[in-house]
């Protein structure tokens, strides 16, 4: 380990055949399938298997198609069009299968809804309830869970392949450290901290660590979605398919989803949202729909909600609800990394989504089935590989565990700060221009320097320090690839380069940390894999 | 942001310790959980849908704090309403609160609909009516987002 905090407990130790790291549903979905399979599995997450991440607070709606007449194919086409080239038909299928397949097993921890027919709905979730169903299966299913214990970086064997991970059990200010035949990384997006709702410790931890080991991301340039709330907090949205919007001065907008009209009242000045075209029926149901929903609009003394306008914001999403993510190499999601999986969030959605944010629905198909698979997969290889957990391992943290320089005190807030206000702000994320991404650029390469170079951290404080340095990486990243692709495509819109390019219709590949690089995918990679 | 918690009605089980995912809470000396780390705060109400004595308050606002009077927050009739919405615990045999997620989609869908027919229309009539102004369309159509 990088430091042993003074005078604090002893590093726990840990063997396991696969270490799933994340608590979302991915991480549940990953350890459930590789523990079904006969191994033994520790999932650590940062917070509590339960009520961290997205899904916890969300209510993610599967991709949800019946496998009679035509159907998939017809949806599977649609989400073609919009995938703008980059998505992949075979993935499409395999995820709307496996979801429509296994989503039901969910049934004895799970009270599936029922609808106003007497039919159960088996797409439609609740976070907070999904993820303690989740959560209650994989314990069943013989899965170890270390709850506020974040992982901090990953450990490499000399030959390149993944061998662990080193964190910490922040409330018990112990380190940790897991020998594992297979690591699945399940750390959700990278959502910069930018506010959206529940996606605090989604700060890119598994990008960065998996950068470090020498990994390759994908679709890093579409990363820039936005999620509409009160000015004050990022809530659930469902009310806002009603909305009507205005400006200071009471003018509607003609806001459509399909044209940038909110995006760019919002940088010309407030915008005000009006529910009032929102029916009888939701109003009185919503409670037991998104129970969250009205609850800070009570509590901000607001009552009349669906009377009076309100202002509103757009909070960033990062990766979360954009596409890229880990570079995905095999069926089974196995990375470029020997041993290392991605499934959910972590992963790149390209495969199924493209060059268009996947939100509403196939998102959560993917994190349910890339658990799934990568599971299985890493299960399969700890089974064959064993764990080798006597040999020498490399710890491959940098930023915050072992600076490059002298060591020096880092304002962390400012370095945040700094990075966010280039990669948070509609008009240099939404309206982008090469000119605007590499003055962004200069400062989030200044911003990495300085963590990379300067900042060392213990214990819990290790935790933010790597979260630092993950907002800082991946939003570097994320604009690297946004100058690369020097064309618009799905929700990357370039204001210099209008035009979508015939020749631009492949994957951009992105990696490094000293030295940033991009790269066109060759050719699709996915072919059958057999561990 | 996290504010308070009610202490005639902690029973001081830390379960919101254990749960709160950016560990902003800690144990207290008193058996009483303290916000220890409020500033990480992400005003998810997670702490409250786990704590069974509905003795946490949560403010609405993920910026900053709005210090609320204990007394006033006990007697307001806010507390525990995200535990009794979810139909949590006690709750769950209650069938007004029983999980209704399915009208989630069909609503979206209708919301977006209406949306679009309204917003169309607002556009052909404003259209119709500066035909000869040259006013050009507002906003710029984008893909995917
Ligand atoms: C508001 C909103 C609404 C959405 N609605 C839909 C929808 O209707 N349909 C749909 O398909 N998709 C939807 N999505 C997307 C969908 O919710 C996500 O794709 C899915 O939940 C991702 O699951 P995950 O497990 O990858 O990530 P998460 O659920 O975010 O889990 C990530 C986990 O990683 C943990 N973690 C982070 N860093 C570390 C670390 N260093 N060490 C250990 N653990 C760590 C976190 O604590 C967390 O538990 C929505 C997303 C949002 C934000
Ligand atoms: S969960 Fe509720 S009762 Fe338990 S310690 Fe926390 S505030 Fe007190
Ligand atoms: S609102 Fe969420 S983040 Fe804040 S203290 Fe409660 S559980 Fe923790």
């Amino acid at each position: 380990m990088a430091q042993t905090s003074a005078g604090g407990p002893e590093p726990l130790r840990i063997e396991a055949d696969v270490l799933v790291a994340g608590g979302g549903m991915a991480a549940c979905w990953a350890g459930i399938s590789a523990a079904r399979a006969g191994a033994k599995v520790v999932l650590v997450d940062k917070g509590y298997v339960g009520t961290s991440g997205v899904t916890a607070t969300g209510g993610p709606g599967h991709w949800w198609v019946s496998p009679e007449g035509d159907a998939r194919k017809q949806a599977i086409d649609k989400r073609l069009l919009t995938g703008y080239g980059l998505a992949d038909p075979t993935w499409m299928e395999r995820i709307i299968e496996t979801t429509w397949r296994v989503l039901p097993t969910l049934a004895s921890y799970y009270q599936f809804s029922v609808n106003d027919k007497g039919e159960t709905v088996y797409n439609a979730l609740r976070g907070p309830e999904y993820l303690r169903a989740l959560r209650n299966a994989a314990v069943d299913a013989g899965v170890t869970i270390l709850d506020q214990s974040p992982v901090l970086e990953l450990l490499l064997h000399d030959d390149g392949s993944v061998a662990g991970a080193n964190g910490v059990q922040r409330q018990q200010h112990r380190e940790y450290s897991v020998r594992a035949g297979a690591v699945v990384l399940a750390t959700g997006g990278a959502g910069f901290l930018g506010g959206l709702l529940g996606s605090s410790t989604n700060t890119g931890d598994g990008h960065l660590m998996a950068l470090e080991a020498g990994a390759e991301l994908s679709g890093m340039e579409f990363s820039n979605q936005y999620s509409i709330s009160p000015r004050w907090n990022s809530t659930r949205t469902l009310i806002y398919s009603w909305a009507r919007y205005f400006d200071a001065d009471g003018k509607e907008l003609d806001v459509l989803p399909d044209n940038d009209v909110l995006e760019r009242a919002l940088i010309a000045g407030p915008v005000f949202a009006l529910l009032n075209e929102c029916p009888a029926g939701l109003r009185k149901t919503l409670p037991q729909i998104q129970p969250m929903t009205l609850l800070p609009f009570v509590r901000k003394g607001i009552t009349d909600v669906y009377e009076k306008p309100f202002e509103v914001k757009l909070f960033a999403e990062g990766t979360i609800r954009g596409t890229g993510g880990l570079r995905i190499v095999g069926d089974q999601c196995e990375t470029t990394i020997a041993g290392l999986y991605a499934a959910g969030d972590t992963a790149t959605r390209e495969l199924i989504v493209g060059a268009t944010s996947g939100g509403g629905s196939p998102n959560s198909a993917w994190a349910l089935t890339s658990g799934l698979l990568s599971g299985a997969g890493a299960a399969a290889l700890a089974q064959s590989r064993g764990r080798r957990a006597d040999s020498k391992v490399r710890a491959q943290g940098t930023a915050g565990l072992r600076p490059r320089g002298s060591v020096k005190p880092v304002d962390r807030r400012r370095v945040l700060e700094a990075a966010q206000n280039e990669i948070l702000p509609l008009d240099k994320n939404v309206f982008r221009s090469g000119r605007k991404l590499r003055d962004s650029l200069g400062v989030l390469e200044a911003a990495w320097r300085e963590l990379r170079d300067h900042d060392l951290a213990q214990g819990a404080d290790a935790v933010i320090a790597r979260e630092t340095a993950s907002v800082v990486a991946t939003a570097r990243l994320s604009y690297t690839a946004a100058l690369a692709r020097d064309e618009s495509r799905g929700m990357h819109q370039r204001e210099d380069a209008p035009e979508q390019k015939p020749e631009q219709a492949r994957r951009l590949l992105v990696g490094g940390l000293d030295e940033v690089w991009t790269r066109p995918e060759a050719q699709a990679q996915w072919k059958p894999t057999h561990v | 942001m996290f504010e308070l918690i009610i202490r005639d009605r902690c029973n001081g089980c830390n379960r919101c310790v254990e749960v709160c995912p950016t560990n902003v809470l800690e144990p207290g000396p008193e058996g009483i959980p303290v916000g220890a780390r409020v500033e990480q705060c992400q005003t998810c109400f997670m702490c409250e849908l786990y704590c069974k004595e509905d003795a946490i308050y949560v403010g609405p606002d993920r910026d900053k704090r709005e210090p609320v009077n204990e007394a006033q927050i006990a007697a307001s009739g806010l507390l525990g309403q995200y535990r009794r919405d979810s139909g949590w615990d006690e709750w769950a045999s209650n069938p007004q609160y029983d999980n209704q997620i399915w009208q989630l989609g069909p609503y979206i869908q209708a919301g977006g609909k209406r949306s679009v027919e309204r917003v169309k229309l607002r556009i052909a009539e404003q259209a119709k009516r500066s035909e000869t102004s040259d006013q050009g369309v507002p906003g710029q159509p984008k893909q995917g987002l």
